[in-house]
């Protein structure tokens, strides 16, 4: 099997979403460790992988990818019938599956990250967290949670009863925000916070951390 | 049974999914949701989707929000009529597909739906746009485009040879955008100008594009 290689950083969310998908998958592949500091992401040879300047790239053999979200669902797709079912047969449970991944992309991630960022990420560049935007992001995720909450309340994983690429998509952000005042957010929840527990315990994404 | 979809062609997420059920040539009912008396917050709504968005699509028993993952269920389940929008016979050119889906979804869309909410929805709320997001939103925009000009320079659209998804998602957005005063950001390109004229005169774009009928401020 040509090798697989993923261009990225070990502590970037985006690429830890593809290191839990290899893991869960049970494949080996490299990471070539790509020097954020230096800037290494917005120069060549690294723009040839990915024109946008953004971790992570991938490559599997000769095809060659980038966006976290596109790369997760290449290699469940491609080894579908390797390590654990990250997909739902049908197009109805694609469908459903689809619409949870666009749900963490545009509802979750954004309000997510910017939480991520403001309590965690800026401290690493010695910029200062901005309170009022945490407390403003805090609501709008409260909201998206409620949904969660619902949704949980009736699945036990958000698209259907087993751990799909959507639970996964959740994980590297959720991860860093368990280490922040926002955890209460998830603990008030008792779906949600139980979802949590569950996803956040699995071996790939124990694997993942540092 | 026809597929519903609930909401109003003015709105661009609405008008992505019109579009790619009429470029797969697929009878659908849309029913209208009075986005100006904030029918889409009713309850009746939000049991379809809880997050009090349009567009809604139903399928007999399948109720399915988020418009890129709506199209995503069209054009699969209609995969063998009309025009093939995911390149599903070969896995690693459809691959691809989502790969430019997933930049259209990331880069493309949070700038220019920055600058369309400032000049369009702002002003419909009675308020002035401010000029700073749009100036910040406009420079992101510029920057992406600076890729697909290279990009549409290798590839006649943003995924290979032929058009799909990846250049579908684009369409409503830029249609409004290019009404605004901006649309030099296209046009300065000649790749990118190229492809935006044939993607906009697609048949399927000329059903949709009478139903785009908000005006934005032109600054």
């Amino acid at each position: 099997m040509a090798g697989i290689k993923v261009f990225g950083h070990p502590a970037s969310t985006a690429t830890r979403r593809v290191l839990i998908a290899l893991h869960e998958k049970k494949l080996d592949f490299e990471l070539v460790h790509i020097d954020l500091k230096d800037g290494e992401h917005k120069k060549e040879p690294f723009l040839s992988r990915n024109p946008f300047g953004k971790i992570p790239a991938f490559e599997d053999g000769d095809f060659k990818l980038f966006e976290s979200r596109a790369i997760t669902q290449y290699i469940a797709h491609e080894y579908a019938d390797k390590g654990n079912q990250l997909l739902s047969p049908g197009s109805k449970n694609m469908a459903i599956l689809a619409m949870g991944m666009e749900i963490e992309a545009h509802e979750f991630d954004s309000v997510a990250s910017k939480l991520g960022w403001e309590q965690i990420f800026k401290n690493f560049f010695g910029l200062t967290t901005d309170q009022a935007v945490v407390k403003e992001e805090e609501v709008k995720l409260g909201k998206v949670l409620d949904n969660y909450e619902a949704r949980l309340g009736e699945s036990k994983y958000l698209a259907c009863d087993h751990f799909t690429l959507v639970d996964l998509h959740h994980i590297p952000v959720i991860q860093y925000l368990l280490g922040t005042p926002t955890k209460k957010l998830f603990d008030e929840r008792p779906h949600v916070s139980a979802w949590v527990a569950d996803i956040t315990s699995r071996p790939s994404s124990q694997k993942i951390l540092l | 049974m026809v597929m519903k979809v609930y909401g109003d062609g003015m709105s661009a997420c609405v008008a992505r999914v019109l579009l790619c059920l009429h470029e797969k040539e697929t009878e659908f009912e849309l029913v209208p949701v009075d986005l100006f008396a904030c029918h889409h917050k009713l309850p009746s709504f939000l049991s379809m989707n809880p997050f009090g968005q349009v567009p809604v699509l139903q399928d007999g028993d399948l109720t399915l929000f988020e418009s890129r993952a709506i199209t995503a269920y069209i054009a699969e389940k209609h995969k063998d009529k009309g025009t093939d929008l995911t390149r599903h016979l070969d896995a690693k050119e459809a691959v691809i597909v989502k790969l430019w889906s997933e930049v259209e979804s990331h880069h493309f869309n949070p700038a220019i739906s920055a600058v369309i909410h400032q000049l369009i929805v702002v002003p419909l709320q009675g308020k002035t746009p401010d000029a700073a997001i749009v100036e910040e939103n406009l420079e992101k925009l510029g920057k992406v485009l600076d890729v697909y000009e290279e990009k549409l320079g290798k590839t006649k659209y943003l995924a290979g040879d032929s058009y799909t998804l990846a250049d579908l998602h684009h369409v409503p957005y830029t249609y409004y955008f290019m009404k605004t005063g901006h649309a030099g950001l296209v046009n300065d390109r000649p790749n990118v100008k190229a492809w935006w004229e044939d993607v906009c005169s697609r048949p399927a774009f000329l059903k949709v594009s009478p139903g785009l009928t908000v005006a934005p401020a032109t600054n």
